[in-house]
């Protein structure tokens, strides 16, 4: 096995495409929400060897799970995975200096390495020649080769330079620490020994005592009375050798790679930077806003109506499916039932999301390989910054605004592990499109036709900014006071501006698209079925004859909804919603909305369709259906104190719209927010959370206002 | 000497010292940012944080307050190494 490793923005991945010619699987490693790429890459002389695309990172100093995973996978420290027999270093030719620091950690761990200097026709235009052979007796007679992956130039020499690595494994030359260094190298390994058993090698026994948090602490289960006098007395030791034990790994290998890269980098004219000029435009402090505001619109619009037509194509194909399945099972009403609204409708509830998520990737992809992103992150950081969340959190969010399952996977943009899991954790409270029925019946019907249009609007976008509302609190006191997070860093690189590449980009976007269908798509569809269950059984046929009997000179269609409804009343769902109805009573929910409100737990859009049911209008209704406003404009409470009364009044309407902005009701969502999480815990407290936060909003607003008014 | 939050875009400076204890000081030192580098600060961010800094043929953005424990010495008259570097 043979692992790619290098700096982000460095075409690493391009390179692996280029490599591997797409003939990759991607799993995740185990307890963490990586992802891990690998692939078969042919090395030229008839052999093959699998590769692993590592994630990118500027140093071994691993702060975030991607890095950390990056240093256990380079020491075997993964359950499951050998150690690489070689690694290839992606650096990008035209910032050798930086790119080589890791070569110098590298080094360290005492693989055979191979260096390959990317983005080789950058360098090229900007006028740097690079000695390749002078470098690679620089550093040790290992193989070094230029390519340039975008172009597809060069390929055959990284394949060629794999295969004489793994034939000659020759390593990065070490760099010799001063003696007092090597003396609390020494120090550390032997109190582990000592302490634990475990043998640890120099690299980690280095990261030990240069990092100020290492991750690597909480690993070797090294008790803190035990470590921190230990790496307290080596940190001493560094620090008589004139070292500040914190900076003296970058201050040895910068200035020892300064050495080793002279002579190597010759430089032509200078010329002036193109990313320059581009970001005078582009992060101008008046147009910058103005044309972010501009892309980001465009993107959102995008997102949001580009999909709604694959996504009604999808709607008529699963319809246009269960006509055709059906008619011939009409002697098996439950198979039938099953077949076509159970399991048909269960591959729908995932399928429709698809447009969604791979417009989004594409657009996400277009972004992050143009090198934008980062600019975006910079311009509106300092809007999130203050409460725990970083600027790369707004493309998510906003996204959240079209659909929460596209923008939790979009979350893995954002590098800070606690930013990322707060983020996630506030999209669902963003205001999607499956809420906007709801809110359209609820306010066709009752705002504005009572408080005339203005209200009506007003209501409207008011509905959409009560997520947002309570989402910023929610991230502030998560990140302050629940994870307890210092705010993390922000050295974000901005990169060159660069063109993204296709093949890039939409490779991406398929393999988001097939694990969201592989994981999350299976726990949307196991949802579907059981609450089809619930609400079909019991199912017994004299309920229909019964309701038949009793109404034998009315239309058809009025005998088929009333059944329906009788046969949903009295199903588990429906004796369920009636048991639970005093739960919902202080929110103003009669029994037909409690179980419209239940039914809509694994998708909230469904709420409109129940109640067309519960309210005997049956199961096509639309927001804009005449028949339904006029059912539930005429339904009143039948007892109890407010017999009499309407039940859907003003109070009720606004508590009914509250409780769908802020409840957490989508299956897909809490089981996507399991998979980015890596576990239920989040996903759980997700749920518990929004959906105790609706109770109490919504509860809150139906006593409020019925007292006004 | 001043911090480097106090620049104005465009100004030069060399790094005087840094506080290696904080995490982001740790992370520039590992990108190269070591004692002595020249570094320019290219712009704020229209909201005025973060800022955008040139080092080493690089551009990396920072906070406000993540800028503050770097010392700057703007006296000092130089120009950036390489300046070409981020076309």
């Amino acid at each position: 096995m043979v692992a790619l490793v290098g700096n982000p923005n460095t075409g690493k991945s391009t390179l692996f495409n280029a490599l591997t010619g797409l003939r990759q699987r991607v799993g995740n490693y185990p307890g963490v929400t990586v992802a891990r790429k690998s692939g078969s890459c042919d090395l030229g002389n008839g052999t093959k060897v699998e590769l692993v695309d590592l994630p990118g990172l500027y140093s071994l100093a691993a702060t975030s799970p991607d890095e950390q995973v990056v240093t256990d996978a380079l020491s075997g420290n993964i359950s499951g995975e050998r150690q690489p027999d070689a690694v290839i270093l992606v650096a990008d030719a035209t910032n050798l200096l930086r790119n080589l620091f890791l070569a110098s950690q590298l080094a360290e761990l005492g693989l055979p390495v191979a260096l390959v200097l990317n983005q080789a026709d950058v360098a090229k235009e900007q006028g740097l020649r690079i000695d390749t052979g002078l470098l690679s007796d620089r550093l040790g007679g290992i193989p070094v080769v230029m390519a340039s992956a975008w172009k597809g130039e060069g390929v055959i020499d990284v394949r060629r330079a794999i295969a004489q690595t793994l034939e000659r494994k020759k390593l990065l030359p070490r760099v010799v620490w001063p003696e007092k260094i090597l003396a609390a190298l020494e120090d550390v390994t032997a109190a582990i020994l000592k302490d634990t058993g475990r043998k640890i090698t120099s690299a980690e026994a280095q990261r030990l005592i240069f990092d100020s948090n290492s991750a690597l602490a909480e690993r070797l289960q090294w008790k803190p009375e035990q470590r921190d006098p230990v790496i307290r007395q080596a940190r001493e030791k560094v620090r008589q050798s004139g070292y500040n034990p914190l900076a003296a790994e970058p201050l040895v290998h910068y200035a020892r790679l300064r050495k080793a890269l002279e002579g190597v980098v010759k430089e032509g004219a200078a010329r002036a930077s193109r990313s320059a000029a581009v970001d005078r435009l582009l992060l101008h402090r008046f147009l910058g806003p103005v044309l972010f505001a501009g892309i980001m619109l465009g993107f959102f619009a995008s997102v949001f109506w580009l999909a709604k037509f694959p996504m009604e194509w999808i709607q008529s194909g699963v319809d246009w499916t269960k006509t055709v399945v059906a008619p011939p099972l009409d002697a098996y009403p439950m198979l039938q039932s099953l077949l076509a609204d159970g399991i048909i409708g269960g591959v729908g509830a995932f399928l429709v999301f698809l447009p969604q998520i791979l417009i989004l990737f594409l657009f996400i992809g277009i972004l992050e390989d143009s090198g934008y992103m980062a600019r975006a992150a910079f311009i509106m950081d300092r809007l999130f910054s203050w409460c725990g969340l970083n600027g790369k959190s707004f493309v998510p969010l906003l996204s959240g605004f079209a659909c929460a399952i596209p923008s939790l996977l979009s979350t893995r943009t954002i590098e800070d592990p606690k930013a990322r899991l707060a983020t996630a954790f506030v999209v669902p409270f963003m205001s999607c499109s499956a809420r906007f029925p709801i809110y359209a019946l609820m306010c066709a019907a009752f705002i504005g036709p009572v408080y005339g249009p203005g209200w009506q609007s007003v209501v409207m976008v008011g509905m959409h900014c009560v997520g947002l509302f309570f989402a910023v609190p929610t991230a502030f006191v998560l990140t302050r006071l629940v994870l307890k997070v210092k705010p993390q860093p922000f050295v974000l690189e901005l990169p060159r501006y660069q063109m993204p590449k296709p093949r890039d980009v939409l490779w991406r976007m398929w393999q988001n698209a097939a694990e969201f269908v592989s994981k999350a798509g299976t726990v949307i569809f196991a949802i579907t079925i059981i609450v089809w269950a619930l609400s079909y059984f019991p199912r017994d046929a004299s309920v229909a004859e019964r309701i038949k009997a009793a109404n034998p000179t009315a239309a058809e269609e009025v005998v088929k909804a009333k059944v329906q409804a009788a046969y949903v009343e009295q199903s588990y769902m429906g004796s369920f919603g009636k048991a639970v109805q005093p739960v919902f009573d202080p929110l103003g929910f009669d029994w037909k909305i409690t179980v419209g409100v239940l039914a809509s737990f694994p998708a909230r859009e469904v709420i409109v369709s129940t109640l067309g049911v519960t309210y005997s209008v049956g199961e096509g209704a639309k927001a804009d259906s005449q028949h339904l406003r006029k059912a539930m404009k005429d339904a009143k409470w039948s007892e109890g104190p407010r017999a009499g009364t309407p039940i859907f009044s003003l109070a009720a309407v606004l508590s009914l719209m509250v409780f769908f902005a802020l409840c957490s009701q989508c299956g897909p969502t809490v089981a996507t927010l399991a998979q980015e999480t890596g576990g239920w815990k989040w996903a759980a407290g997700s749920f518990v959370y929004m959906t105790a936060l609706a109770w109490v909003a919504a509860t809150a607003v139906y006593q409020v206002v019925i007292r006004i008014s | 000497m001043t911090p480097l939050s106090q620049l104005l875009p465009g100004q030069f400076g060399k790094l005087a010292s840094l506080n290696p204890e904080r995490g982001v000081d740790q992370r520039l030192m590992a990108l190269g940012l070591l004692p002595g580098m020249v570094l320019k600060l290219v712009r704020k961010a229209p909201l005025g944080d973060p800022l955008a800094i040139e080092f080493g043929g690089q551009v990396v953005s920072l906070r406000l307050s993540e800028a503050e424990s770097l010392i700057v010495d703007v006296a000092a008259d130089c120009p950036i190494q390489r300046p070409q570097a981020t076309s």
